[in-house]
């Protein structure tokens, strides 16, 4: 164990963990707002965010910037990412209603018990992962380095770099407009009337059939965001990679309170940071460990997640 | 007619809850149904709002055949349900509460109106506009499930026992609201327990037994009916 380097090391530690908690929360976004919503744990969700990686990859490729290819200026870097973020979001946001249409929506017409949705989730997650896997003969794919880490200012003896602040803050900004969607719209409104009450919902005139398209294809998008993001900081993808983050993302959801948008936030960023510092004292190697440690220990104290279920509170 | 019901059949599994029940509720009427617990008055009010599927029998509805339309879909139509239990949403305010209730219109000048409207009837939800509904007492949440129900401008408003729970004085204030939302125009088709005030109230009146439609009559010829003052006036 290795207290002096966490003590050394914390504030670097701690930006280090908020930018993979960043990343953490946008996915766990599509977890938290599907059970809301539905009761369901949408194990296909870590391939929504898979998708997104490669989608990501082949479109750079078509602008031409592949592997080894050197970055355009920075305006041109931002036009990258941007359309990376729309291509990758609507391809997420596509395959996570296929899932919806295909995996779950006649389940639902037949009322089937939710155990028969945990395995057709689980199905849907292998059946994504192993048709990229087979598309891709399982070799990773590597991709342009679009932003070298560049630091930009030093915080407490912490170098924080322009990658970092721009995943960050990227990652705040959709969060925050997707709070205040939820929060402050007519369709936001729907979405959390049928996660409080969906027989009541239609007495409103609420269209649950739609409300639930509406969260699977937000909830994807959020995943595509991430999926660029992601790359921009790994620059490598394969068709497993959405396995261990999906299981990080949706750990982040249920430590925050799953069900609740500002829980998945919280716990997106507290996992990032403590697992962060755990393989500061432990090493790398003990990383997942610790992270997944610390939610068994959350949970015994506090089994709704650290801020409890919000979207569908005191749901009869 | 506003809305007819004819010869409705409804299960709930292998269990039959309703045995064709046939019933008309004229434009601008108030009609009660009453019965005991289980007699099948609310089940006969999701039927109509459609959060059941009935197994036989057709609901007309402003002479539409609307037996197969959707829940969110009747509400577009002019019906509107204020269901049993409330159903208040607990996370929301009042005020989102109500907003709700207009979820399906746009016109966002009417929508105001109607807010007044409501806040006109029901001045105490005006005080709680910002508190959750969760929080509201059993009172309050009746006045803001029926407020609610008025925020879609219905052709026919269905109440689900407005009076449940309510101290005595309150009974008496809703009542005297739902006579005051009639007269300005809507329709309503209520169920209660409470057989006394439904029935002065009432214009016309069914009495529901297990499934089955067993006397009609104008809610003063129920009143002063024997039976039914034996089996639900709680009158000697």
């Amino acid at each position: 164990m290795n207290f002096q380097f966490l003590g050394d090391h914390f504030v670097s530690l701690t930006v280090t963990g908020l930018t993979q908690g960043a990343i953490y929360a946008l996915v766990a976004l599509g977890y938290t707002l599907v059970y809301g919503v539905l009761r369901l744990i949408n194990f296909a969700h870590s391939e929504v965010f898979m998708i997104g990686t490669f989608v990501t990859t082949i479109i750079w490729a078509g602008l031409g910037f592949s592997v080894g290819d050197a970055a355009p200026g920075t305006l041109g870097v931002i036009g990258l990412i941007v359309i990376a973020m729309i291509a990758a979001g609507a391809a997420s946001g596509a395959t996570a209603l296929v899932v919806e249409r295909v995996a779950y929506r006649p389940l639902r017409k037949r009322n089937a018990p939710s155990l028969i949705f945990l395995i057709s989730a689980i199905g849907a997650s292998v059946a994504l992962s192993e048709a990229v896997g087979a598309l891709t003969d399982r070799q990773p794919r590597g991709m342009p380095t679009l932003v070298v880490p560049k630091v930009q200012f030093s915080f407490l003896g912490a170098d924080v770099t322009n990658l970092q602040l721009g995943i960050f803050f990227s990652a705040l900004a959709m969060m925050i407009g997707l709070d205040i969607f939820i929060n402050r719209t007519r369709l936001g409104r729907g979405v959390r009337a049928v996660a409080q009450n969906p027989d009541v919902a239609a007495l409103m005139g609420v269209n649950k059939d739609r409300i639930i398209m509406l969260i699977f294809i937000l909830g994807g998008a959020m995943a595509g965001a991430a999926a660029v993001l992601y790359d921009i900081k790994v620059g490598l993808t394969t068709y497993s990679v959405g396995f261990l983050l999906g299981i990080k993302a949706f750990t982040a959801a249920v430590l925050g309170g799953i069900g609740n948008l500002r829980g998945a936030l919280l716990g997106g960023l507290l996992l990032g940071v403590v697992e962060n510092y755990g393989a500061g004292v432990f090493g790398n190697q003990w990383m997942d460990v610790v992270a997944f440690m610390m939610l068994v220990v959350v949970l015994l104290f506090r089994p709704t997640g650290l801020l409890g279920e919000s979207l569908g509170r005191a749901r009869a | 007619m506003l809305l007819e019901l004819k010869d409705l059949t409804l299960l709930y599994g292998r269990i039959q809850a309703l045995h064709g029940i046939s019933l008309t509720v004229g434009e601008g009427e108030i009609v009660a149904l009453i019965g005991a617990n289980g007699a099948g008055k609310s089940t006969t009010m999701r039927a109509i709002s459609g959060l059941r599927a009935v197994a036989q029998g057709s609901i007309l509805f402003d002479g539409e055949d609307i037996t197969k339309l959707r829940a969110d879909l009747r509400v577009v139509r002019g019906v509107s349900q204020s269901p049993e239990g409330r159903g208040v949403f607990p996370g929301m305010s009042v005020r989102e509460n109500l907003e709700m209730g207009a979820y399906t219109r746009r016109n966002r000048a009417e929508i105001d109106e109607d807010l007044d409207r409501v806040f006109t009837l029901f001045p105490r939800l005006k005080e709680r506009e910002k508190q959750a509904g969760g929080t509201m007492s059993g009172g309050e949440q009746q006045m803001l499930a029926v407020g609610r129900a008025l925020m879609s401008r219905p052709k026919l408003l269905l109440l689900d026992e407005p009076s449940m729970g309510l101290a005595p004085m309150l009974i008496q204030q809703i009542f005297d609201i739902i006579v005051e939302i009639n007269q300005q125009g809507t329709t309503v088709l209520l169920v209660e327990q409470n057989a006394q005030q439904a029935l002065s109230r009432a214009h016309r009146a069914y009495v529901l037994e297990t499934g089955r439609i067993v006397k009609e009559g104008t809610g003063q010829e129920l009143l002063h009916d024997p039976a039914v003052k034996d089996a639900y006036l709680g009158v000697a």
